[in-house]
């Protein structure tokens, strides 16, 4: 039975992070490409700082699209940085070249989610967790083997005759994730990026997979990074939490500040989120709603404040939460109120450009009067609905409504006790930027 | 729970013919589930969970046997044509898959894609009818109208899922079959799933089993559990009455190996779940049961109702006058390899 191991951590750093960006270019149409123009990019990793100490076990949590496997594979030189800083070591990888990364990857290696697609089925389980050392050419044939012997006991394929003449289809899930972890371990890495290395596992292998990490990382003296969007195997195995959010670290700090007090709206839901299989402490939740949105096109200030239940002025809302706002009211209304609604407005797209200003046309036959009088209708009817405190104006133009919103403050990392967290809901000065807003809002009108 | 249950499954086995002999993914198990009522069935993978979905519904692959009773509406639907069952699909009986991307057709619009459906299945409608169903169906899943002439590639998993569940719904089925509808998604569109599920009793009064391998949702999801291990029901009742005292020491050894935010410890069962070509014999989860006794690796355990509305298939409830003498000496067993575990 494995209880959560004691940090044994002497505040070495083993890798530093400083303003990493990750970014990939879309593809635009070929005319694009042909002219040299780009069509944007996706900030996968944008502007991330971290530590990672030696002998820690550093939880990388979001959900798909948060960056976090970007992250990990950027750190192991798998995919480019485009700009910003990973030292290993003291020696920086990110303008390394392919040979240099290649000597370093003894010391770094990677555990990927799915053992069935890690395997190459045509190999047997010796050729496998052998070929690392074919590739850095370590040792003779017998002491190949013999090293892949004892690599197998270690992760408990044992004994380990029975299994290194096996095909990766002889084996169950947890075996070929063991055998996975026994190719990652037979260099003797000092840091091991595991991405999500028990999400495609069955519940009752799960424990025991994360078990060998566990005692892995004690005999071996190894140093994880932890990839994962389930915060319940993170709270048991991580020493430290990182929650991404569309590329960017919007908490960090250690395991227990995170699950005991979380900060961040984003964590708070997260941790929400989890079904509890212990049905007399089922709690009603209010689940944020919504998706994590397209990270070409991230929303304007805080990337969290559309769904974010308490989100205010500064947080950037802008004209696609006004579209998501009335796509929202006439999912749950009448159809024939729906045709009447949106009769009102003319053309919806013109939302679909992030802006802190749109100008609506009426619909035809429909006056702007009508239109300010539906998103008013549509305020009343919801009054509590975060997106209003960042309304500035609505004001009837001839045929068209300008909406104007705050202007957005980006978000900063802020220190607060053991934890960093970026939330304008810690920041004094993004509260009080919010009041002046408010108060300016109130003469206005008045 | 209503008296007349919506479905009745009767000993139903499902075998699948292989080279290596008959594999018994399903085999003898009794359901009923009842209006508006969710059932969950949980177990490991390969424990004939989603053959036993599948089953009910008589959509099994080629080289697939089933026997006994699925009683659906006063018709027993094992052995039906399928052609009958064509129909049956669909207004009466539905299902949700596990990855939405790969059943809706990216050519077609949201709007076809229920269209097509409600031709099929009830073709007197008017278009306006058509589209009065489907916008009010895909709103209750929070799908706005304004998307309606979308193309799949539109949206994003979460909403593929709801457009799913959507297209299921809107021939209104009295029996709903889930066959790890969130296991694709991430944990809070898992979990705005899970609330929608939760909602269609309320709404629509369908029967649903819910098929998950993740106990936490069915905890909160369901109002009575199915534990399902190498083709049997474990145990089966009350969910939240299975998951405070569980009866069986399978359903008790997947509790404690689930990790969730309390664990402090973790827990695992040791060994797999058995291949049913060939399954031990007698109780099957007794190789890798703490609790095993004598008995339960020589004579098949018998179903017990008990107290509280639950039935068990385990020697430990009894019955005593079955057990033969010596029979509750606790089981020797042979040290089992850690490889074998995993």
């Amino acid at each position: 039975m494995q209880t959560k191991p004691e940090v044994r951590t002497n505040g070495e750093v083993l890798v530093s992070i400083r303003g990493l960006k990750t970014y990939y270019a879309i593809r635009g149409s070929f005319a694009q490409r042909l002219l040299g123009r780009e069509a944007g990019h996706v900030k996968a990793v944008d502007d991330v700082t971290l530590e990672l100490r030696k002998g820690e076990v550093l939880g990388l949590v979001g959900e798909s699209g948060s960056g976090k496997t970007t992250l990990g594979r950027t750190l192991l030189g798998l995919v480019p940085a485009t700009s910003g800083s990973v030292e290993f070591e003291g020696r920086e990888i990110t303008r390394m070249s392919e040979r240099e990364l290649r000597v370093l990857r003894r010391e770094m290696q990677i555990v990927f989610q799915d053992p069935h697609a890690s395997l190459n089925p045509a190999m047997t389980i010796e050729q496998s967790v052998g070929h690392p050392l074919e590739i850095h050419k370590i040792g003779t044939g017998a002491e190949r083997r013999r090293r892949v012997a004892e690599t197998l006991e270690t992760v408990g394929l044992a004994p380990p005759e029975q299994f290194m003449s096996k095909y990766p289809s002889d084996l169950s899930g947890g075996q070929k994730q063991r055998a996975v972890i026994a190719r990652a371990i037979i260099l003797n890495p000092t840091l091991l990026v595991a991405d999500e290395p028990v999400s495609m596992l069955d519940m009752s292998v799960r424990a025991k997979i994360l078990e060998l990490m566990l005692g892995l990382k004690r005999e071996l003296d190894l140093t994880y990074l932890y990839i994962t969007h389930d915060l319940a195997t993170a709270k048991f195995f991580c020493d430290r939490i990182a929650i991404l959010y569309l590329g960017r670290v919007v908490e960090i700090g250690p395991a227990e500040a995170i699950y005991d007090d979380p900060k961040h709206p984003y964590t708070k839901a997260l941790l929400r989120a989890i079904p509890e299989p212990d049905p007399r402490r089922t709690v009603p939740r209010d689940l944020p709603r919504g998706e994590v949105p397209d990270a070409a096109r991230p929303p304007l200030g805080c990337s969290f404040h559309p769904r974010c239940p308490s989100a205010f002025e500064v947080c950037g809302w802008e004209s696609r939460d006004l579209r998501d706002l009335l796509e929202t009211r006439w999912a749950h209304q009448e159809e024939a109120q729906y045709e009447a609604e949106r009769a009102l407005i003319d053309d919806l797209t013109v939302l679909d450009a992030p802006s802190a200003e749109a100008r609506l046309k009426a619909g035809q036959g429909h006056s702007a009067a009508d239109v300010v009088a539906l998103l008013e209708r549509a305020h009343e009817d919801d009054p509590s609905e975060p997106f209003w405190t960042g309304v500035r104006s609505m004001r009837a133009d001839g045929g068209h409504v300008d909406v104007e919103w705050h202007e957005p403050v980006a978000p900063r990392p802020l220190p607060r006790a053991e934890v960093t967290v970026e939330c304008h809901l810690y920041d004094d000065e993004a509260l009080a930027e919010a009041e002046r807003r408010r108060a300016d809002a109130t003469t206005r009108s008045g | 729970m209503s008296a007349e249950p919506v479905v009745s499954v009767r000993d139903l086995r499902v075998y699948y013919g292989t080279p290596r002999g008959a594999v018994r993914a399903v085999d003898g198990v009794s359901l009923d589930i009842g209006a508006g009522e969710v059932l969950g069935l949980v177990g490991e993978s390969g424990c004939g969970k989603s053959t036993l979905g599948r089953g009910i519904l008589g959509l099994l692959p080629e080289g697939a046997v089933s026997d006994g009773q699925v009683l659906y509406d006063g018709r027993n639907l094992v052995g039906m044509s399928v052609k009958a069952l064509r129909r049956l699909r669909g207004p009466d009986l539905g299902l949700i898959f596990q990855e939405p991307m790969t059943r809706l057709n990216p050519l077609m619009r949201i709007e076809d894609h229920f269209r097509e459906t409600l031709d099929q299945h009830e073709p007197g409608l008017t278009d306006k009818e058509v589209r009065k169903r489907s916008l009010e169906t895909l709103g209750r899943m929070g799908i706005p109208p304004t998307r309606y002439r979308q193309y799949p590639h539109e949206f994003s998993g979460g909403m593929r899922q709801r457009i799913m569940i959507a297209l299921a719904l809107v021939l209104r089925p009295k029996l709903l079959i889930a066959d790890e509808p969130t296991t694709a998604l991430d944990v809070i569109v898992e979990a705005q799933i899970l609330s929608i599920l939760a909602d269609l009793r309320d709404n629509f009064g369908t029967a649903l089993l819910l098929i998950t391998h993740n106990l936490g949702i069915v905890a909160e999801a369901c109002d009575r559990v199915a534990v399902m291990y190498a083709g049997k029901i474990a145990e089966e009742g009350d969910a939240r009455d299975v998951f405070a005292e569980p009866a069986h020491p399978y359903t008790r050894e997947l509790l404690r190996s689930t990790i969730s935010l309390d664990t402090t410890e973790l827990h695992s069962i040791p060994g797999a779940p058995p291949d049913l070509i060939d399954p031990p014999p007698a109780c099957r989860f007794h190789p890798r049961c703490p609790d095993a006794m004598v008995v339960c690796a020589t004579k098949d355990p018998v179903e017990l109702a008990l107290d509280d509305g639950r039935r068990v298939l385990c020697w430990l409830h009894g019955p005593e006058q079955a057990i033969p003498a010596g029979g509750t000496t606790p089981l020797e067993r042979e040290e089992i390899a850690v490889a074998d575990e995993a």
